[in-house]
């Protein structure tokens, strides 16, 4: 499922908006979660899971085509935890 | 931040009721989840993709009593995030 296929399925069963209202929604939530992603907060949605960043220390790589060594500058990577009902609702048995 | 918040600020955006705003972002989290349930995998670009993956029967140990024990195979859903999103977490924080 993509992006659109979610706009069109909220949007076909939501009758009070358009699919532009839903296309607006969508982008608004995501951009929400990523500019306070930046911002270094957390941020929680019940039933659904939370975002946070964490934080990875530099440490000294290698170039696996050269050998050649670099320095791996510190950086901050989003992160997802599934809540409690998403997980369940996930490990089905196949 | 919480899913209120981001109903708030969707609400800002979109003007209208609010209750129906909530409802449609309701809606978006329960989407994704049924899909993942389902096993399929959302994609929403530029933020980052929700997968389902298969996980194995393993031998673990109960870390506090030292006693082995067997970790059923199960499902987990994981995140992956987009270099989008990647890159705009790390933008302009140094």
């Amino acid at each position: 499922m993509t992006r659109s296929e979610l706009v069109e399925e909220v949007a076909s069963k939501a009758s009070n908006f358009t699919k532009k209202d839903v296309e607006l929604i969508v982008s608004t939530l995501f951009e929400s979660i990523a500019e306070s992603l930046k911002k270094g907060e957390k941020i929680e949605i019940r039933g659904f899971g939370s975002f946070k960043v964490k934080k990875r220390n530099a440490r000294s790589g290698r170039n696996p085509k050269s050998g050649e060594g670099i320095r791996v500058e510190a950086k901050r990577v989003p992160f997802f935890k599934a809540g409690k009902e998403l997980k369940e609702r996930v490990n089905i048995p196949e | 931040m919480t899913k209120a918040d981001l109903v708030e600020i969707a609400f800002e955006k979109v003007g209208c009721s609010k209750k129906d705003v909530s409802g449609v972002v309701d809606r978006v989290f329960e989407t994704i989840k049924t899909n993942l349930e389902k096993g399929g995998k959302v994609k929403v670009s530029g933020f980052g993709n929700f997968v389902v993956r298969s996980k194995k029967a393993r031998r673990g140990r109960n870390p506090q009593t030292g006693e082995e024990i067997t970790i059923e195979k199960r499902r987990v859903m994981t995140f992956k995030p987009s270099q989008l999103l990647k890159d705009f977490v790390n933008s302009g924080s140094k």
